[in-house]
């Protein structure tokens, strides 16, 4: 049987960013990949935060593939014919080490890839890892068609799905309740355009976060802007997709209907559709991050933060994988691949900063299983600064006077206090 | 806005024609157990999938897997809201979807 020090299963941001680290530190690194080309398979909204992806990869926005510097973000709830919007702009996030970038993955990914395959890992792409070799309950290598390969370790960064755990009894079942489906377009639209209609410039852009419009199903929608085209999507809970009995390209194309996000992709051509399943987030969901011969990261271990303004899996999953690799540096000194020796990642991943933002923010779950953020509120910002703005011909009222009449027949006040306590437990206090 | 700057929505069917595969013609990547769809009464498969695989016809699901964005929606719900008939394998290698933005 050929033989590896490591095996990395998956060349997205986890796998390579393992297979790199690993390399470096001169082991023998194998990292599979099933699509052709690194990349081919995997979709995201689009935005790399990268403040921890730049401890990695420093001042990677010099190199790497990126589209735009984020440096507008637009919170916006859309009512069935309003928007109320929050614009946030900072100059800074101009700016290195910047905050965020649009990222296109079938661009970023190979990129990652070579970064793995320079520090001298073995890249094979285009093939299948059918099934981890287990052998009294300890991972000992792969399967991949009718070859069996070795090694010590063995990285699983599969990504979300996490078939290969599943099938060897690794994790527990997905929920519907705990993932969502995200469907996206891709649409061109020159760079003069986008820089006009999203006032930015060559180098910078602007990412719109909207809650709303999703027809009442949970979830929420996003625009990117990239450099000669615009991600756009929705991205909503498995449960309450088929509870809606709303097909997800139905739920996108009203979404793209609201007046709002009409206006910010009119005149742009779709050239990709394309969906992904990401975990929503939750702190309680990650999965057994070790066990004997194998380290799970990036979302196949369900790390991803979701405060329900930002996304961030892909620079978890970067973060992760450079804790894993450690370890694993560290279980190589001892000697012994075990879940003990091992153990030792999931002590260096609790001391990362975006373990305690995932810590932080574990209230917020608590948001996105409330119906009335998507459905009800959206609607009521709306209705609200619609009565204080508009000078109708019947006498107004005050804020509170408008609330009150938005609110009736739809929520008591007892009903939006504690929203509104929800609300600040899971992302103020 | 005039409506003349307004495009149309694309079909999915058009969607889809966007997107490059690389089909495997041999075998889908998808197997249902018929049987068990027999019990079910909500389908969620029906309703869930991005690129509408799987549709009713014949008394039974018809799997358009050459259309599959790989997206793993339909494995999940099948095991929850339906009747657990649906066994997803990734394509053979190198098959399947191939995004070029992604
Ligand atoms: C709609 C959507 C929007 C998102 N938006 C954002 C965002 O804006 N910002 C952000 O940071 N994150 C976002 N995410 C989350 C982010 O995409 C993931 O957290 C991230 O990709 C995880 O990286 P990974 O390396 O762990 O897994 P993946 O990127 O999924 O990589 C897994 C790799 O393993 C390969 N693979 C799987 N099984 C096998 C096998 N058996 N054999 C060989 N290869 C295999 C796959 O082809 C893939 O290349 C989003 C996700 C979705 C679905
Ligand atoms: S959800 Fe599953 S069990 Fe129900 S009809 Fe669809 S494939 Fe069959
Ligand atoms: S994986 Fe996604 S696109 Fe493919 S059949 Fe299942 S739900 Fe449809």
């Amino acid at each position: 049987m050929e033989r590896f020090d490591v095996i990395v299963v998956g060349a997205g941001p986890a796998g390579a960013t393992a297979g790199r680290a690993l390399a470096q530190a001169g082991l023998n690194v194998l990292v599979v990949e099933r699509a052709a080309t690194p990349g081919a398979k995997n979709v995201s909204g689009g935005l790399l935060y990268s403040r921890a992806v730049a401890e990695v990869y420093p001042e990677f926005w010099k190199h790497a593939p990126i589209e735009r510097a984020i440096a507008a973000h637009q919170i916006v709830m859309l009512g069935e014919h309003t928007s109320t919007a929050l614009d946030f702009r900072s100059a800074q996030a101009a700016t290195p080490p910047f905050n965020a970038f649009s990222v296109l993955r079938a661009k970023l990914d190979p990129w990652l890839a070579t970064q793995a395959e320079e520090a001298g890992a073995s890249l094979i792409s285009g093939v299948n890892v059918d099934a981890l070799l287990v052998e009294n309950g300890r991972v000992v290598g792969i399967q991949a068609g009718p070859d069996q390969i070795g090694a010590d370790v063995v990285v699983v960064a599969e990504g979300t799905a996490g078939l290969l755990l599943k099938q060897a009894g690794l994790r527990g079942p997905h929920n519907p309740h705990d993932v969502s489906l995200g469907v996206k377009e891709v649409i061109a639209l020159p760079p003069d355009v986008i820089e006009e209609r999203f006032q930015c410039d060559a180098e910078t852009g602007a990412a719109y976060t909207l809650v709303g419009s999703t027809g009442g199903v949970e979830g929420g929608g996003f625009i990117y802007t990239n450099k000669a085209s615009l991600s756009v999507g929705v991205v909503v809970k498995i449960d309450s997709l088929y509870a809606s009995g709303r097909h997800p390209h139905e739920i996108l194309d009203a979404f793209k209907a609201h007046p709002l996000v009409q206006r910010l992709v009119r005149g742009g051509e779709v050239v990709e559709y394309s969906a992904q399943t990401v975990h929503r987030g939750g702190f309680h969901l990650a999965t057994q991050l070790v066990g004997d011969g194998y380290v799970v990261a990036g979302s196949a271990a369900r790390l991803l933060v979701n405060n329900v303004l930002t996304l961030r899996g892909m620079d978890f999953a970067i973060t992760s994988a450079v804790e894993a690799a450690q370890a694993i540096l560290q279980a190589r000194f001892a000697g012994s691949y075990t879940a003990a020796t091992l153990g030792n990642y999931v002590e260096r991943l609790k001391a990362t900063s975006i373990y305690q933002d995932w810590r932080t923010f574990k209230d917020a779950y608590g948001l996105m299983e409330n119906p009335r953020l998507f459905s009800l509120y959206p609607d009521l910002a709306g209705e609200v600064l619609e009565r204080l703005l508009t000078a109708d011909t019947k006498p107004g009222s005050k804020a509170l006077g408008a609330l009150s009449e938005a609110l009736k027949g739809k929520a008591s006040w007892l009903t939006l206090s504690q929203d509104m306590l929800q609300i600040a437990r899971g992302m103020v206090l | 806005m005039t409506a003349a700057s307004q495009k149309p929505q694309l079909s999915l069917d058009a969607r889809l024609g966007l997107d490059r595969y690389e089909i495997d013609a041999e075998q889908s990547h998808i197997a249902v157990d018929h049987d068990k769809c027999k019990t079910c009464t909500t389908r969620p498969c029906l309703v869930c999938c991005p690129a509408i695989v799987y549709r009713w016809t014949d008394e039974r699901v018809a799997v358009a897997y050459e259309n599959c964005l790989e997206c793993g929606t339909c494995q999940i719900a099948c095991d929850h809201g339906g009747r657990g008939a649906i066994t997803w394998h990734i394509p053979a290698g190198g098959f399947g979807i191939a995004f070029r933005y992604g």
